[in-house]
């Protein structure tokens, strides 16, 4: 589905009023998804963007491919539902924390199982913006941001450790302010053979005083580095961590050091990619095996109606296995 | 009794157990050898939330004449268990036959933990009140006192005569084979010719030989001593010829069928009763067959007619899933739908109110069962129209069809999506436990007229340029806008759940608010316009009865056959079936209803939600509603009795039929 012609990334973009808070991480995210889009030349016409509800769901009203923007939670299933109709179509899911790891976290362990082709970027930035700041899933135990009344009370969920459990092939995270490098993630992720799960570093510059773009950046160690920022983030990828399943056996040493890697936090943030296996035939391959004309006819392409809208559907040996013959 | 004249192919038999007995593979048997005979067949089967050992039974009636529904009474009740005599024989006519195993004679009520307490009591009562003590024996007595026939069938004997015939080391691995004895025994006291038998058994064993063989000779033993024991028996069954091939099947097939006829190519669901059945039909059918009605593609030599389309079902970690991911695959074109009962229709109505604002196609199964909450989870209920007609917050369309019986289900499946399409918005295709466990023989229906509408759909999308791009919520004269798909190139869209302008992005200003909930209104408008008045409703009987039965649903089935009697005791009845609920049918509803002496609703539910709706539709009220809500499905004694005291004044405004086990 490449195009001939060269799309830029602002080929990408939508005439629609952004009323995203100046500052916002999630502009760097919109923006790395528009210039992915781009060096994948991707066909506009063939890519579905998804997204849930809150801050981060209004992206797919930025882009120019088709958008959906569905209920809290739901990105998930409306995405899996595009995919499975039309296998042959790209499809990434965008949503926060609160939509993927809260209200849909069904829907997120089920994504896992099922291994479509498609990626899921989650806006992680520890607490519901558009509702005005509660605690979300990824707030640390005892992290009080700006509209809690109290020090949050629960714990946090650790996105990377949950869609490994939940049997994402391809698990990564990316920080909104390093464009470059999130760009690349998501172009890995969409080309990933299977379900690819990227968390993002999202500083919610509103509602979540504590993880702020200078905190993430070290602005307040600049006293341990000379004078200069000591940034939190580090990527995985400049300290020779390997994520690549290169055979079936590998993956629980793979999968151990993700996890392990995970766990870091606080003066040390790793992004880039987790875990990457391919090992594992996603749901279309799945399908294909006992539909055989899947890909070729999809559900979504098939043709269920003639001319004269005459029902295609010949019904004539289930009619028949039903049958009693006649009788004297 | 022999000296009376037999009944002749009108028998209603019963066959109970404990589930996981094999209960409903005997009832297939039976009416399987009944509808080889060449009779119509109506099978009921009620079960327990369970799967190992409480108490479910299956009634079939065979008739030469249609029947569509169950009777109170019982001809020939065949038991191999205690608790199914226990419960049943009161329910079995002076002149009919009870099959049951004489080694349970010393069986006490009170020793059958399965038997509820109040039952245990009633049941106790009713001995006492005989004389009796509270064995078995004691509750088979008062039934001989009755002269009713009992059939005692040695099936220990039985077993071990076949273990011996067929070389089996170990009664236990027959023992399951009672069931078929019992089928044998009540098919010899009938007098039906015993080779039918043997065709249904390869029917319902798939033709796996050694089995066939061992339970047709079981069955064959047993068929010798009902012969013997019932020689004069009162009911017959007779051999009625069929010219034509007739379905013999079950709700929950005719709905899948309907789906896949319609044009069904995503299914999503989650597991629950009773609407599972209808996913795991389609899973097992999903690779299928095309016509070549002319399409262009069939003169291609790459066109495979066999095996050429498929359906993907799919199961879903909870029913928002199923909604939701149906709704994403409708996006692509797909016609696709989701089947669920009351409690997982509670969860979908956010995706319900999703599809209605963004104008997707989706159609929605719901198999009603007996609420509220998990209610009576295996049980019949028609109390969901209300819910159906409002689930979802703010004013937000859609269609509501009723099936009544097994062709309008078939019928019905593909309607729905049409209308789907049509009007772009969420279709609940509204059926319940009754239509889906129920099995029948009926006529292959004559489907030549159906055909597939898939409304409005952008055929080509590159006359669209960056001037006039494509809107999906175009406002024009109609307020069907053209539907593009995802993939369809020229056609960029966008859906939110938020109120949307036409292009399908978010806004909140109050002038494109009005014209968009104006246009979704209106569209259900135009559906009633539309939609003929042979989909909206059927009416039977005279135009001028004096009494009007007024229902929906499978209640069709005994209100039919009711009226069958009350029309033969020349009583002047009609009824009205109304099968579109929303847009309601208000100038039907008027036109039949309003003149009637009588105006008498009768619903499966608690509160007569449709005599409700008729009264705020049309102004018009019954006179009188006939409901039930013990979960087991109206019978037709039940109906013709009641409408037959309705009509000579002697009912009050409001009957409550209780009848069932």
């Amino acid at each position: 589905m490449a195009l001939e012609q060269v799309l830029k990334a602002a080929d990408f973009a939508t005439e629609v009023h952004n009323d995203w808070c100046p500052g916002c991480g999630d502009f760097g995210i919109l923006r790395t998804i528009q210039m992915a889009l781009a060096e994948m030349k991707l066909d506009p016409y063939r890519v579905a963007m998804v997204s849930g509800i809150g801050c981060s769901a209004k992206t797919i009203h930025y882009i120019k491919t088709y958008g959906i923007h569905t209920l809290h939670g739901r990105v998930l299933p409306v995405a899996q539902g595009i995919k499975l109709a039309n296998p042959n179509l790209e499809v990434i899911a965008v949503g926060g924390d609160g939509d993927g790891m809260g209200i849909g976290g069904a829907h997120f362990v089920n994504a896992g199982r099922r291994n479509l082709d498609m990626l899921y970027v989650l806006y992680d930035n520890g607490v519901y913006g558009l509702t005005k700041g509660q605690a979300s899933p990824t707030l640390k135990l005892g992290v009080q941001t700006k509209s809690l009344a109290h020090p949050n009370i629960n714990e946090a969920v650790n996105p990377i450790w949950l869609a490994l459990a939940a049997g994402a092939t391809w698990v990564a995270r990316g920080y909104s302010y390093d464009v470059k490098h999130l760009k690349d993630l998501i172009v890995q992720g969409v080309r990933h053979q299977g379900y690819a799960f990227l968390d993002v570093l999202q500083p919610c510059p509103t509602y979540n005083d504590i993880n702020t773009k200078e905190w993430y950046g070290g602005e307040d160690r600049a006293d341990q580095n000379g004078g200069r920022p000591l940034p939190r983030v580090y990527k995985l990828e400049a300290e020779g961590f390997d994520p690549v399943v290169r055979d079936p056996t590998d993956i629980e040493d793979k999968a151990k050091q993700a996890l392990e890697k995970a766990l870091e936090w606080g003066d040390r943030i790793p992004i880039g990619v987790f875990y990457n296996n391919e090992h594992v035939p996603d749901m279309g391959e799945r399908i294909r095996q006992r539909i055989p004309t899947y890909y070729a006819r999809t559900p979504a392409e098939q043709r269920i109606a003639g001319p004269n809208g005459e029902p295609l559907t010949d019904v004539a040996k289930l009619f028949a296995r039903l049958s009693v013959p006649p009788s004297t | 009794m022999s000296a009376k004249t037999p009944r002749l192919n009108d028998l209603s038999w019963m066959i109970g157990g404990p589930q996981g007995s094999g209960v409903d593979s005997s009832a297939n048997t039976f009416a399987r050898t009944c509808a080889h005979a060449g009779l119509n067949v109506f099978g009921k089967r009620e079960y327990y939330s369970n799967i190992k050992g409480e108490h479910s039974y299956f009634t079939v009636r065979a008739s030469s004449g249609t029947v569509r529904s169950h009777i109170d009474e019982t001809h020939v009740l065949a038991t191999f268990d205690a608790e199914t005599a226990f419960r049943h024989v009161r329910e079995v006519v002076d002149d009919g036959a009870i099959i049951y195993d004489p080694a349970l004679g010393k069986t006490k009520v009170s020793d059958i933990p399965t038997i509820e307490h109040r039952l245990q009591g009633e049941l106790k009562t009713y001995l006492i009140a005989r004389g009796v003590g509270e064995t078995l024996d004691d509750m088979l007595t008062t039934a001989k006192q009755r002269g009713v026939t009992l059939i005692p069938l040695p099936y220990n004997d039985l077993l071990e005569q076949i273990a011996d015939e067929f070389h089996v080391d170990a009664l236990s691995k027959i023992a399951r084979m009672i069931n078929m004895l019992a089928v044998g025994a009540s098919l010899g006291a009938v007098g039906l010719e015993f080779e039918f038998a043997v065709t249904a058994l390869n029917d319902v064993f798939r033709a796996r030989k050694a089995t066939v063989d061992m339970n047709a000779a079981g069955a064959r033993k047993a068929y010798e001593i009902g012969k013997v024991l019932a020689p004069d028996f009162g009911y017959r069954l007779t051999t009625l010829p069929q010219k034509e091939p007739r379905l013999f099947l079950t709700g929950s097939q005719a709905g899948a069928l309907g789906k896949l006829y319609g044009g069904l190519r995503v299914q999503t669901y989650y597991p629950i009763t009773p609407a599972s059945d209808e996913s795991e039909f389609l899973e097992a059918n999903e690779v299928l067959d095309l016509n070549d009605h002319g399409i262009p593609e069939a003169e291609d030599p790459a066109f495979v007619k066999e095996k050429g389309a498929s359906v993907l079902v799919v199961q879903t970690e909870d029913e928002i899933a199923a909604i939701t991911m149906a709704i994403g695959a409708a996006l692509t074109g797909a016609r696709s739908a989701t089947a669920t009962s009351g409690p997982g229709f509670c969860l979908m109505m956010e995706g319900i109110g999703y599809a209605s604002i963004n104008e997707i196609p989706v159609v929605i199964t719901l198999y009603q069962r007996a609420g509220p909450s998990t209610g009576m989870p295996t049980r019949h209920e028609q109390g969901d129209l209300r819910f159906a007609l409002h689930a979802g917050h703010g004013d937000s369309p859609r269609i509501i069809l009723a099936s009544g019986d097994f062709e309008e289900m078939i019928r019905d499946g593909l309607l729905a999506f049409n209308y789907a399409e049509r009007y772009q918005m969420p279709v609940i295709h509204m059926v319940d436990k009754a239509l889906a466990n129920n099995s029948a023989t009926i006529a292959v229906p004559d489907l030549a007229d159906l055909r597939i509408d898939r409304g409005q759909l952008v055929a080509d999308g590159t006359g669209f340029t960056a001037d006039r791009p494509y809107r999906r919520f175009e406002l024009g004269e109609t307020p069907l806008s053209p539907r593009a798909v995802i993939g369809q190139h020229g056609t960029l869209f966008w859906n939110t759940g938020d109120e949307h302008d036409e292009t399908g992005h978010i806004t909140e200003d109050p002038v494109l608010r009005d014209m968009m909930m104006e246009k979704r209104e209106a569209k259900l408008q135009l559906a009633g316009k539309e939609i003929p008045d042979s989909v909206k409703y059927h009416y039977f009987g005279a135009k001028n009865a004096q009494t009007v039965i007024v229902s929906w649903g499978s209640t069709k089935g005994p209100i039919l056959d009711a009226m069958d009697r009350l029309l033969a005791e020349k009583e002047s009845v009609g009824f009205l079936q109304l099968r579109l609920l929303n847009p309601f049918p208000t100038e039907a509803v008027m036109t039949y209803l309003a003149k009637a002496k009588h105006r008498v609703d009768i619903e499966m539910n608690f509160s007569a939600q449709l005599g409700g709706l008729i009264r705020e539709r049309t102004g018009v009220e019954t006179t009188h509603v006939v409901v039930k809500y013990n979960g087991r499905p109206m019978s037709n004694d039940e109906v013709h009795d009641t409408v037959k005291a309705i009509i000579r004044n002697q009912a009050p405004p409001r009957t409550v039929l209780t009848h069932g086990a």
